[in-house]
């Protein structure tokens, strides 16, 4: 501060007279500047921030307090239904049909998204048909659908028209799981193949032009130089598909597959005074799911990172740290 | 003297703009052509039909006598299948203004990409990229990533790349044009190393300094066809046509 104001002090007016001079801050003069020069930069400051901090840390904390005050959330029962076996089989279904619509949805949104980018007519066209159906249909509409395939098809099979067929009993072959999972993968795929399909344009022209002058066959074209480049924005945008999956997954619900929603739902008829600790249960449930899938996201897209950036992108760790020690040197990476 | 290249009747419209309008050239093994000619004449569109990355409408390109991109067939020519077609554009080289080095490969990764994909020895492939480094000047960078690398590293690296291959021809779309005018010189200097060692090499650039020194042909295009061709002295010195003397009074 007294530097500023003692620069002003002796601020000196220009010559030729005009008074721009007076009301824009004035350079102090080269030797004082040259004094300056010798300092560390003080950074900006964000008062703003810090005062939005403290508010938000202040009902944070008023919110906490009420988790502990507020005996309704009745923590003991947490505890105990949060190992019950009931409530572990639906959530061993959920994570079952996640993660099995997860991996074919990953597969099939590549295929649908390859057939979309191809010089095929046929193919292109049928991939947008696809796409276009399933993205318009609601999943419970889907789910109930196929739940009810049995009286739509009463046998299902293939075969060459008015040849020879192969046939079996739809009830049979379809469980209710498959039927599930099969309900949900046909949404995400549709959902997966626009991602993968934006990703795979979103890489430079100039990347497949270079394989192609290489002579690298077109396969490798693909796994080694299109993709790679393409899952750096396809990993986050995958990532939000698998969240909305696991979400979706409660609906299987409605097709009476028990799931963790459909588990709590019908515990909480059978024990109307748990539901309030059984749906904390679900919403801990879920949020560990998602926690876990955010950090195997991050280490996926670290990985796919590589290059992208002149500078690896930094740990959690490193950047709590540079977060909090904003003071520190800044640009020293491990 | 036996021919590289072989250009014959070139012809392509990009929907109803001609921009190849027969073009004839012949490209002496071993030597240096540098192609010049003002912006929108045809320049890189005849270079990207010589490895096939643009079709020709009508015409033929030959490289070492093998026709690329189409065979014979019956009284007509026709494309092959892309597989082929690749495997010809492994023997061509091409440098791109962009340089379109691969981002997430390192730079070992983006010389030897190729040839290991065409299933030749790992090892050795590594080893022969790393000398093909060490020659353009960059074997202290091969584990380097290219956004790491100057522009004129990365378009050295892209020689590199294109190099390790051992084409009989290279071609050139106008390699220094995305650089900085200090970075130029790099890049040229290893351009000029390889006139000589039996590679044929075919240059779009604009400068008229390096086609000069090093060029063997100086080809002067405009507006799709080739307007006249000499060597360095004649086409610099005594330009026959008056749109090559117009277009050297605008660049020289
Ligand atoms: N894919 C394309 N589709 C339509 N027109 C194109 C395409 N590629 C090139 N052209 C047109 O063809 C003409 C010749 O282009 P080309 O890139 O061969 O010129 P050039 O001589 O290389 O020019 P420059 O010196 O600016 O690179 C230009 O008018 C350009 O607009
Ligand atoms: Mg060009």
């Amino acid at each position: 501060m007294s530097n500023i104001l003692r620069s002003r002090s002796t601020e000196r007016v220009p010559a030729t007279g005009t008074d721009h001079g007076r009301d824009a801050p004035t350079a102090p003069d080269s030797a004082e500047l040259e004094r300056f020069a010798a300092r560390p930069i003080r950074p900006l400051r964000h008062p703003a921030r810090w005062i939005i901090t403290a508010l938000v840390v202040v009902v944070a904390l008023n919110f906490a307090q009420t988790l502990f005050t507020n005996p309704a959330w009745e923590w003991s029962k947490v505890g105990t239904w949060i190992v019950n076996p009931t409530i572990l089989k639906g959530l061993r279904l959920t994570l079952l049909a996640t993660g099995i619509s997860a991996v074919v949805s990953l597969a099939g949104g590549i295929l649908v998204a390859l057939a979309r980018l191809s010089k095929n007519p046929v193919l292109s066209s049928l991939s947008w048909l696809y796409v276009w159906v399933f993205r318009s249909l609601p999943l419970i509409l889907v789910l109930i659908f196929l739940y009810n395939l049995g009286n739509l098809y009463p046998s299902i099979g293939i075969g060459i028209p008015f040849g020879p067929q192969f046939q079996v009993k739809t009830v049979s072959v379809l469980s209710d799981l498959t039927l599930g999972v099969v309900g949900l993968s046909l949404a995400q795929i549709a959902y997966t193949s626009e991602v993968v399909r934006a990703g795979l344009l979103s890489v430079d022209a100039g990347q497949l032009e270079a394989a192609k002058s290489l002579g690298i066959p077109r396969r490798r074209q693909f796994t080694r130089i299109l993709l790679p480049q393409a899952l750096r924005s396809i990993v986050p945008a995958f990532v939000n598909q698998i969240i909305g999956l696991l979400q979706a997954s409660s609906l299987l619900f409605y097709v009476s597959l028990l799931d963790l929603f459909g588990v709590v739902q019908n515990l909480g008829s059978t024990y109307p005074t748990d539901i309030i600790p059984l749906l904390v249960v679900a919403s801990i449930w879920y949020l560990v799911f998602t926690s876990v899938i955010g950090v195997i996201q991050y280490y996926i897209e670290r990985f796919y990172a590589r290059g992208a950036a002149r500078e690896v992108p930094l740990t959690p760790l490193q950047r709590l740290r540079r977060a909090v020690g904003t003071r520190r040197p800044t640009g020293a990476i491990r | 003297m036996s021919t590289a290249l072989e250009i014959r009747g070139a012809t392509k419209a990009f929907g109803d703009k001609p921009v190849l309008r027969g073009i004839d050239l012949d490209v002496a093994r071993g030597s240096v052509t540098v192609i010049l000619g003002p912006s929108g004449s045809g320049k890189s569109t005849l270079l990207r039909a010589i490895n096939h990355l643009e079709k020709l409408d009508q015409g033929f390109v030959r490289v070492a006598g093998e026709l690329i991109g189409v065979k014979v067939k019956g009284d007509r020519f026709v494309e092959l299948h892309e597989r082929d077609i690749l495997t010809q554009r492994s023997r061509i080289g091409f440098v791109f203004q962009a340089f379109n080095l691969f981002p997430h490969l390192t730079i070992l990764e983006n010389v030897t990409e190729a040839p290991i994909s065409l299933a030749r020895d790992v090892a050795e492939s590594r080893e022969k990229a790393l000398i093909l480094l060490d020659r353009v000047g960059l074997a202290d960078k091969a584990a380097a990533y290219p956004r790491q690398l100057s522009g004129g590293q990365q378009q050295r690296v892209a020689i590199a790349r294109a190099l390790v291959l051992e084409p009989e021809l290279i071609l050139f779309d106008e390699p220094t044009s995305a650089l900085d005018p200090e970075l130029v010189r790099e890049v040229l200097d290893v351009i000029s190393g390889l006139a000589g060692t039996g590679t044929t090499l075919v240059v779009v650039t604009h400068e008229i300094g390096f086609a000069r020194e090093v060029a063997d042909r100086v080809v002067f295009m405009d507006e799709g066809v080739i307007v006249e061709q000499g060597t360095p002295a004649e086409i610099f010195d005594t330009p026959s046509h008056p749109r090559t003397r117009e277009f050297l009074s605008r660049v020289l």
